[in-house]
């Protein structure tokens, strides 16, 4: 304990006495500050000695630390000095960061001004984190053990910054007063309550409806669609003899790889204003061209098609879970298939149900691409937040107010989900060998989850023919001469001497894939180091903990994205416009699925193998290494795969966050749409998906390849 | 001196409102193997895992080798453990798992790979170094499991029912072997088991445990011999307890028994109501009606060709009896009368 403390109280002194403590203009790594120790890569003590005299909180906590360390020598006693001087260090630097950024904004004066915090505040605040955790360490917590103390610590003060800290933001704003007069509750309650949120005018057939009952309509309906779809699909997967089923499977996996508002796009070429279908029904039967497309109807079958799939997954182990045995039972007692379906396995299935249906809500609530693309009138709380800040009247207040609407929906599902269906929505499956035979579905069922999903099936497969389609056609609907000008114009290159990248989609593919690839792993990382203190350390405030690290999971991404705004583009820390902004986002949006996947992948393996090692003489950072995470092998695929995905695809918050120098891939599409350039939007959605799946098997290769026979998983008593 | 001492003062546990081990102080000598051993759930792993400070105790002291550990994470203690799964790491050969303690401490390689191979030869398993553990069978794993634990050469071996998942006719072998390594290399060893004829077997001490404290703690020999209380009469070895007074008792002790006053040549506690303790083997069964033989019916007799096993019923209680194998055996029905080996019973209080 003692010398990890020391060792950060090194680290710390050096960060403070060498690294730029602001954010140097030329970034940290270009090392110009190396060169240059006066442009703007001065170190704390240079600005401490220089007059800025706030700064010496920090300097004063690392110092105290230092002298604990040298006088205090029984070991309780040491502890808790360091746990005060490192506590009163953060605490310093904290208020000094948030409050001379006041003071300087409201005196607007360059004295008390400084910038947002870099490499040495970061090393400095780490530093001092970790002395304390070791300091909580040294007082027996965690069995003693400085690594564990220090890994919780680190996560909980990286949810606080990055996830809390944000969200306090939205709260704050959404009781900021017009004009930039402070802020109270005096325009909150009339704003929260307004007619664009809350009319229902719609319903009674004169004008339009609120954002709010927009999204809850809209939610409500994917929810129950997306649920029956599901429902269909997993029954036709477990309980026919349908020839078919691993086309099933690719089909349920494609919309996963599908950046959102794709199937928005490839819906207008279908049944746009010119889409195919729209011009062949006016053509040959003299209807009208309609555009019932832009708006409720088009959003939700918009929605139906990307979201059933992930029912599917949800409900195909739901339905796989109902013990064969009970169904078999209530056939011996001579019910029928339908009574045994519509009275044993039904109710048994609807704790999933309902998870699929809640599931579903967030997901349509939360969704931002699909309303973008096809919306029309019909508004709804995500796009009219982006609308918000980017419209030609930025109103943060308002962004804020429609936030905490949307926030309030999705935290209620959220809480539901969980209060219902408890934590251990996982690791169903017991160690008893069941082999039976589930109930086969009785005709009538049959041909009608066949009805349902049989078409549904081939409508998805035609999109997907038609996303190829329509990215080699000049102008869809106009002119179908085939071409390949889209992908020239986008991803064009001349080889002259050398690879020279000239297509305008060059730069934000590879901003997307680089952002993606840092991420990925990352997110892995904190996800899986989360699930691993949470299935196997014991620590005082642990469910707080456990829901903490869960909840970004319910929060949408506009509404993260507008956080991100909000929180991180003042001092103390700023962050717009950088690379790093992008990574966190995406790191603590997609953390939830690493969480889960950890945590079921964690829960299979038998805790004495870590009590093994840790008896062999390994502390638990050596055990992380050499023995769990070499055995969660397919976790850890599942989890950077899926995070690598999820950051390629995402729009939601990406698009608040981009900026000229990093710009990503659906912000770019998103932009060639509302240019109306879909023959582009649509070929550059063809080329991420097809390098999403050529990441994926690279992945599988490349991690999955090695197989271990895992014969001691088994869990015993 | 004391290296390899294990000592609890006033150790607790709880989890909790749930008191898993109540205020317990014992004492292993140096190089002796002491037994855990008691009923399912009485505490016996807690304490193990205390040992091996897996668990942190609540109250109290350990002291390991004259050491106080009880704040010292189980990374640094001088001790090593054999789990009952083994929990020998899947994704790495025999020679790397045992030789993983070896490495995290930094033992250069090749004195790390010999040290392992010593292991595993004092475990008679040389030559399967290269192999995984799934391609052994589960008495090499679990020699595998111990040579991991000993080649750290640590003071202290802690073994979780290590036979219990090996079938029934391997578990007396390796239970030897463990026996072996541990006289061979002067091992304190913590041994668990709620078996109590491997504790009789292998151990140099036995603490029976009973609802989390101690029931009482001797060699085998003093627990067979002198049973404190009829729970420690009855776990270990059988035995027959039957209803009993003690009317006297001094250099020795009369009892009432089935009517009858007999005297005993032993001294009991007090004078009360009381438990005689019978082994099976000491009972001697016959047709007449000698001084100081009792009544009783046989309820069941069986053949099992090296001896005859019966059930006998009396007002004191039900006796379970076994006798050399005789050409006319009684049979289910007879009346008889039993008695027993002069200074064969035990009694105990109750
Ligand atoms: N982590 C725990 N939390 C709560 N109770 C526990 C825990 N571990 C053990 N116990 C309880 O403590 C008691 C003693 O357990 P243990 O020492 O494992 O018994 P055994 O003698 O069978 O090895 C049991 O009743 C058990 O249920
Ligand atoms: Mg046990």
């Amino acid at each position: 304990m003692t010398r990890t403390a020391a060792i950060w109280l090194f680290v710390g002194l050096a960060g403070y006495v060498f690294l730029p403590w602001y954010m140097t203009p030329h970034g940290f790594w270009s090392f110009g500050w190396v060169i240059d120790p006066q442009g703007g890569g001065e170190s704390g003590l240079y600005h401490l000695l220089s007059g800025r005299f706030w700064l010496v909180g920090p300097l004063l906590g690392i110092l105290a630390g230092f002298a604990v360390l040298g006088i205090i020598k029984p070991p309780i006693a040491r502890s808790r000095g360091f746990i005060i001087t490192a506590t009163a260090g953060l605490a310093l630097m904290i208020a000094q960061g948030l409050l001379i950024k006041n003071a300087g904004r409201a005196a607007a004066e360059v004295s008390l001004w400084q910038p947002g915090m870099g490499a040495g505040a970061f090393v400095v605040a780490l530093s001092l984190l970790f002395v304390l955790t070791s300091g909580i360490s040294g007082l027996g917590k965690g069995r003693g053990d400085a690594f564990i103390t220090s890994l919780i610590g680190l996560i909980v003060a990286l949810v606080a910054v990055f996830v809390f800290y944000p969200m306090s933001f939205i709260l704050v704003q959404a009781f900021a007063l017009k004009g930039g007069q402070g802020y109270g509750i005096s325009e909150f309650l009339p704003r929260f309550f307004d007619d664009t949120v809350w009319s229902l005018a719609c319903l009674m057939g004169s004008g339009y409806c609120g954002a709010a009952v927009n999204s809850l309509v809209l939610g409500l309906s994917t929810a129950l669609g997306t649920t029956v779809m599901g429902l269909a699909f997993a029954l036709v997967f477990t309980r026919t003899a349908f020839p078919a089923k691993p086309f099933l499977r690719i089909l349920s996996i494609l919309p996963i790889i599908t950046p959102p508002f794709v199937i928005g796009l490839v819906l207008i070429l279908l049944f746009g204003r010119s889409g195919t279908i729209t011009v062949y029904l006016s053509d040959f039967l003299g209807t009208e061209k309609t555009r019932w497309l832009y708006g409720f109807w088009g959003v939700w079958l918009a929605q139906m098609l990307s979201f059933t799939p992930i029912a599917f997954l949800v409900l195909i182990g739901v339905v796989e879970g109902v013990s064969p045995s009970i169904e078999e039972a209530s056939q011996t007692l001579d019910a029928t298939a339908w009574q045994t379906f519509h009275r044993v396995s039904l109710p048994l299935m609807r704790p999933g149900l309902a998870n699929a249906f809640l599931l579903g809500f967030i997901e349509s609530v939360a969704d931002f691409g699909n309303p973008l693309v096809l919306g029309g009138n019909f508004n709804v709380l995500s796009t009219e937040i982006y609308y918000a800040i980017v419209g030609t009247v930025a109103d943060p207040a308002k962004a804020g107010i429609l936030s905490i609407t949307l926030l309030s929906m999705t935290l209620v599902a959220f809480l539901a989900q969980r209060k219902w269906l408890g934590k251990k929505n996982y690791a169903t499956v017991t160690g008893k060998a069941d082999n039976g035979q589930n109930a086969a579905l009785n005709p009538g069922m049959k041909w009608a989850c066949y009805a349902l999903a049989l078409p549904w099936a081939a409508f998805t497969l035609v999109l997907y023919g038609l996303i190829l389609l329509g990215s080699f056609v000049k102008l869809w609907g106009y002119d179908h001469t085939l071409t390949l000008e889209h992908y020239t114009r986008a991803f064009g290159m001349v080889f002259r001497n050398g690879v020279h990248f000239v297509g305008s989609a060059w730069d934000s593919y590879f901003t997307t894939l680089t952002i993606a690839a840092i991420s990925a792993p990352l997110t892995a990382l904190v996800g899986l180091l989360t699930a691993y203190l949470l299935v196997r350390q014991k620590f005082a405030g642990k469910d707080a903990f456990e829901f903490s690290t869960m909840l970004s999971f319910a929060i949408p991404g506009t509404v993260i994205g507008v956080a991100y705004v909000m929180a991180f583009n003042f001092p103390p820390i700023e962050l717009t416009g950088t690379a790093i902004i992008l990574i966190l986002v995406f790191v603590f949006r997609n953390m939830p699925v690493g969480l889960r996947g950890g945590i079921a992948a964690m829960s299979q393996l038998d805790k004495s193998l870590d009590e093994a090692s840790i008896m062999l003489g390994a502390n638990s950072a050596t055990t992380l290494r050499r023995v769990i995470l070499p055995l969660l092998g397919p976790a850890i695929l599942a989890a950077i795969t899926y995070s690598f995905v999820r950051a390629i695809t995402s729009v939601s918050a990406v698009i608040f966050l981009v900026s000229a120098r990093h710009n990503m891939a659906t912000a770019f599409i998103v932009g060639r749409v509302e240019n109306n350039e879909y023959g582009i939007a649509i070929a550059y959605s063809a080329v991420l998906i097809v390098t999403m799946l050529v990441a994926i098997l690279l992945l599988q290769a490349l991690i999955g390849r090695r197989t271990l026979r895992r014969t001691d998983r088994v869990q015993t008593a | 001196m004391t290296k390899g001492s294990v000592k609890f003062e006033n150790v607790t546990k709880s989890y909790g409102e749930f008191v898993a081990l109540k205020p317990l102080s014992i004492d292993i000598a140096p190089g002796t193997l002491c037994t855990l051993l008691g009923p399912s759930g009485c505490g016996k792993t807690t304490t193990l895992r205390l040992i091996a400070g897996l668990e942190s105790a609540t109250a109290g002291r350990i002291l390991i080798g004259g050491q106080d550990v009880t704040h010292l994470s189980a990374t640094y203690r001088p001790v090593s453990m054999v789990f009952q799964s083994y929990a020998l790491f899947p994704h790495m050969t025999v020679l790397e798992n045992v030789a993983y303690g070896l490495s995290v401490k930094r033992v250069p390689k090749a004195e790390a790979k010999d040290r392992a191979e010593t292991g595993l030869e004092l475990v008679g398993l040389s030559g399967f170094g290269s192999r995984l553990p799934s391609e052994l069978s589960g008495g090499q794993q679990q020699r595998v499991a111990v040579a991991r634990a000993i080649v750290l050469e640590p003071e202290v071996l802690l073994l979780d029912e290590p036979l219990s998942n090996l079938d029934a006719k391997l578990r007396r072998h390796v239970r030897e072997e463990i026996r072996q390594i541990q006289q061979r290399l002067e091992l304190t060893a913590v041994y668990v088991t709620h078996d109590q004829e491997e504790a009789m077997a292998v151990s140099d001490r036995i603490i029976v445990m009973k609802n989390a404290e101690i029931a009482q703690e001797g060699t085998p020999h003093d627990l067979y011999e002198r049973p404190a209380s009829a729970f420690i009469a009855d776990f270990i070895g059988d035995a027959n307890l039957l209803d009993t007074e003690v009317i006297a008792t001094g250099d020795e002790t009369r009892i009432r028994l089935l009517g009858q006053e007999l005297t005993l040549p032993l001294t009991a506690k007090h004078t009360g109501a009381a438990k005689l303790v019978l082994r099976p083997h000491q009972v001697r069964i016959g047709s007449e009606t000698l001084p100081g033989s009792l009544p009783a019916e046989v309820t069941y007799a069986a053949y099992l060709g090296n001896q005859i096993q019966y059930t006998l019923k009396s007002e004191a209680g039900e006796i379970f009896a076994v006798a050399p194998p005789v050409a006319q055996p009684f049979r289910q029905g007879d009346n008889v009368h039993f008695s027993w080996a002069d200074n064969a019973p035990r009694i105990v209080m109750t």
